[in-house]
This record gives C-alpha cells, structure tokens and sequence, in this order.
C-alpha cells in the first residue's frame, strides 16, 4: 500500500493536483509561528550581556543557515531516487530547490557580515566555516547555470543529481568546521547532545523562527516545483486542465 | 530491488565513497594551514621568521591589559603559554579580558606586534542580570 502511495504521489500530475491543499496551511501556519516569533525575537527579549542588541541577527541568520544546509540535503535525498527510481518529480525538486537555496545561504553569507562589524570588528575573514559556506553558495550558483547550460533536460537532470551527490560532502565540512579547525566564527550554540548555550529566553524565539522560516521556504519550494511542472510538462492535457 | 537500480545505488556510494575520501584527503593533508590563528601553545613549538605575518589566537588574560596613549598592551593566552600583545589602533567593542581575541601581526623577541585586533565572540548568549548571577 506504501508502496502504491509513493508511486501515485511521485507522479507530478497528482503532486501538481494534491499539493495546493496542504500549501494554504503550510503557509498560513509558517507565517503566524514566524511573525510571532520574530516579533518576540526582536522586541521582547533582554539584551546580550556583552553583545547589547546586535545580537538579535541570529533571528535571520540562524535560521538562514540552518536552512541552506538542509535545503542541500534535500537536494542530495532527491539526487538520489532521481537517480536510482527515475523518479521525474524528484529532478523537478532539484532544480526547483537551487535557487530558493542560493538565496538562503546568500541572507546568511550577508547577516553574518553585518554582525561581524560590530562583533568581530571585521565583515569578512578567510575562516573555515565563512568559506565553506561561499562554497556553498557557490556551488547553488554553479548548479542553477549547469542545468541553465542544457538544452536536453533529462540529460541536464542526470548530470545534475550527480553533482548534488558530490557535493555534499561540503554539509558536514560546514557543519564541522568550527570543531575541526580553529575560526573566528564561534563553534554552535544549540547542539543535539549538550545543553544549549544560549539562555531560554533567547533560544524559544529562535527555535519559533527556525520552524517558521522553514515553513515559508518549503511554500516557496511548492511554488518553485509548480513552475517546473508547468515548464516541463506544458504539454501535456493535464497541465492544460490545471490552470 | 531491481538488478538495474541495485547497480545505480551501488554506483552511487561509490561516487559518495571517492568524494569523500578525495576531499577528506586534501583536507587531512591541509589540515594545520586550514586553521584561521595560531594559539600561543603552537607558537612555542613551531619556529616562525619575524618578516612573516601571522595570526595568533587565544583568551585575553586578565588584568594583562595596559594602555599608552594610543598603545594597547596585553597577554593572550590559552592558559597554557602567554604572549605579550603590542597593538597601536582602536580595539573592537567586544575586546575585553577573559575573552577571544584574534590579532594579526608579526612575532619579534617573544612580543608579537598587532597590525589588527579582532574579537572572538563565544557560542554564549545570555541576558545581562543572569551573567551577573552566575558569576557570584
């Protein structure tokens, strides 16, 4: 039955006809949990004892993050059913994920600068874990203007999964880097096994902001597959029958 | 699983397997150069010319911090060795001792002499009247 399932939502005909029920209370959800959130985030937490209010970045720029590497793992998990089941709804995850990606990870790159003046007293340092994630970013890029470059796209979405594959061995570099090498970024402050560093009445906001944020950004990848649907499949009945 | 997708996972692990181990090579073999400063402990055991310009990280140690007019002096330290720290300029908000500090200079007669002074923040996020409690 699973099985049956999977086959039946791994169409893109029944993804394009389902998916709009879930998005309304995936969207209206993220948007209360994340305007909360940040509200309590930004007004109605106290003061960093050294840091004053500049602090207060992390409410972007933690879940900015946190999601550019996850949106890439996603990435990877799609590269690999595409890959091994051909499963076509899967390579219109990838290239619909890559730019919602890049954009993630480019509001972390430039949250983390504007803390890193008053903070550090410099926006930008060679360090392992900044330039792990202009990697990154980098690759997002690269991967987008591979798939752009191609005119075949089955052709483009083979060589794509495989890059994705490679190159995720950058996640973990980026996860680890500030317990491999010594950096100027601060190692994490939430971790699954320790107690978390940062006081409770910091952290609940932000946690509230990682899950709303995530929530907005898997509305944006339902509408970034939708227009890969439409792209791909333009001519099929069905489409047609949709709009 | 069918025998055509048995060979595509295996092809895939296979692809995962060499990238790793490639990229973990490179890294392995790249491993000190990687590190962003020098702590004062490595600064004891390696030998550096003194035209060389390097970073070296650590803790300011307290009570080491003198100012000269424009002059900042201080120790850092990774509570194991020290290193006097002459640095001419303006010090960043969060340099203060008992915390991070990364300077970038050159090492001269066991003085090192800052160009740069950076602060390190710590993964530490608390309200100001809690710090105070967990001090007494």
């Amino acid at each position: 039955m699973i099985k049956r399932f999977i086959h039946q939502f791994a169409s893109p005909k029944t993804y394009l006809f389902q998916v709009d029920k879930v998005y309304r209370y995936i969207l209206y959800i993220s948007l209360i949990i994340y305007s909360f959130s940040l509200t309590w985030g930004l007004l109605f937490t106290p003061e960093d004892f050294v840091q004053g209010n500049s602090y207060r970045i992390i409410y972007l720029h933690v879940p900015a993050s946190f999601i550019s590497q996850s949106l890439y793992a996603i990435m990877a998990i799609a590269s690999i059913t595409y890959l091994i089941w051909r499963v076509k709804l899967a390579a219109y995850f990838i290239i619909a994920i890559a730019p919602i990606g890049a954009m993630t990870t480019f509001i972390a790159l430039i949250s983390g600068s504007i803390w890193g003046i008053p903070t550090w007293g410099t926006w930008w340092q060679w360090d392992a874990r900044i330039t792990s994630t202009l990697i990154l970013f980098i690759m997002y890029l690269g991967l987008i203007s591979l798939h752009n470059s191609f005119s075949n796209y089955e052709k483009a979405d083979k060589l794509l999964s495989w890059l994705v594959i490679v190159g995720f061995v950058n996640i973990p570099i980026i996860k680890k880097s500030v317990d491999w090498w010594s950096t100027l970024h601060q190692s994490a402050s939430i971790t699954l096994t320790d107690k978390p560093s940062i006081d409770p009445s910091m952290l609940y906001p932000l946690i509230g902001c990682i899950i709303g944020f995530f929530g907005l950004i898997i509305c944006l990848v339902i509408l970034s597959s939708k227009y890969q649907i439409f792209k791909r499949e333009r001519k099929k009945s069905w489409v047609k029958e949709y709009v | 699983m069918h025998p055509h997708r048995r060979k595509r996972l295996f092809n895939i692990i296979l692809v995962l397997l060499f990238s790793t181990s490639g990229i973990g090579l490179i890294l392995y073999s790249l491993n000190k150069n990687l590190d962003y400063f020098f702590t004062p402990t490595e600064l004891k055991t390696i030998n550096i010319p003194e035209d060389k310009r390097i970073k070296i990280g650590g803790m300011v140690l307290e009570n080491s911090v003198v100012r000269e007019q424009s002059k900042v002096i201080f120790t850092v330290t990774d509570y194991k060795n020290y290193i006097e720290v002459v640095y001419e300029g303006i010090v960043p908000d969060l340099f203060k001792e008992g915390s991070g500090v990364v300077a970038l200079g050159f090492m001269q007669n066991e003085t090192f002499y800052a160009q740069e002074v950076l602060a390190k923040h710590d993964e530490n996020y608390m309200p100001p009247n809690l710090n105070i409690n967990n001090d007494n």
